[in-house]
């Protein structure tokens, strides 16, 4: 018997604007409701989903309404898992700045990738089978 | 109702703005933004933001007080100061994370706050 059996799983796609960071989040808010996860790890969640799901429509799919963000929230005894894809040409996240360097720590962005590692136990990316740039958060239970 | 309410008082040379909401990517960051904008061209310089009802920011937002706090400071703005009332514990561990809460002047007692305007 496995251990990684996945117990809840949910697709969901929003248009690229920027009220699909709460709409995103409201929908993991209530994933995360249902499977009973701490109010202090739901934070950090949060945090991390709404990070990414901006990324993906401003810098990934650059606000285009015609394409879409989808986000695959899944859940195993052991962790619950967040994928978030965009439609855009990809990125390094090596090339992203430490945002608390001090030659950083006064510029008015750069912080996003900073909260999603932060607040997620994994975070990695990858281009997805036909393009875009693929984004996986875990949280370990 | 809106993302963020911004209310404004005046104490003595001191506009304390009160905020109520989210300072979050979209309404909320460009509600701060434009109060912010709006009090230097009305010439106020010396600027206290009471977070104590901001229950929720996000990298936009951090990135909207630090915008805020340069363009106060700036001297060709006249120099003037940017405090931070009332954080919330969340608010206070961002802040922490990213090696801001160093950068800001942060008061729990809007009279300290007050007090400490040149």
């Amino acid at each position: 018997m496995t251990t990684n059996v996945i117990l809840e799983t949910s697709d969901l796609k929003f248009p690229s604007r920027i009220e699909a960071v709460a709409e995103a989040a409201a929908a993991v808010s209530d994933f995360m409701n249902h499977l009973g996860i701490s109010e202090e790890v739901a934070f950090g969640v949060d945090m991390a989903v709404r990070e990414a799901i901006t990324n993906a429509v401003v810098h990934g799919n650059k606000l285009d309404a015609a394409k879409v963000v989808e986000l695959r929230l899944r859940n195993t005894p052991e962790a619950f898992e967040i994928t978030v894809h965009d439609q855009g040409t990809g990125f390094n996240p090596n090339d992203v700045p430490d945002p608390t360097k001090e030659e950083n720590i006064l510029k008015a962005s750069g912080r996003g990738i900073f909260f999603m590692r932060n607040f997620m136990d994994e975070v990695d990316w990858s281009i997805g089978p036909n393009g875009g740039t693929n984004v996986r958060m875990v949280k370990r239970l | 109702m809106a993302e963020l309410n911004i209310s404004e008082r005046q104490v003595g040379d001191v506009t304390v703005l009160d905020m109520d909401g989210k300072i979050t990517i979209g309404e909320g960051s460009v509600a701060l933004r434009t109060a912010i904008r709006r009090l230097l061209e009305e010439n106020k310089k010396k600027i206290l933001l009471n977070l104590a009802k901001v229950g929720y920011i996000d990298s936009s937002g951090i990135g909207e007080l630090v915008s805020s706090y340069t363009a106060i400071n700036n001297v060709a703005n006249g120099g003037g100061q940017l405090k931070l009332l009332n954080l919330t514990q969340k608010l206070q561990d961002l802040l922490t994370i990213t090696k801001l809460l160093t950068v800001f002047d942060v008061y729990e007692s809007e009279e300290e706050a007050l007090a400490s305007f040149k």
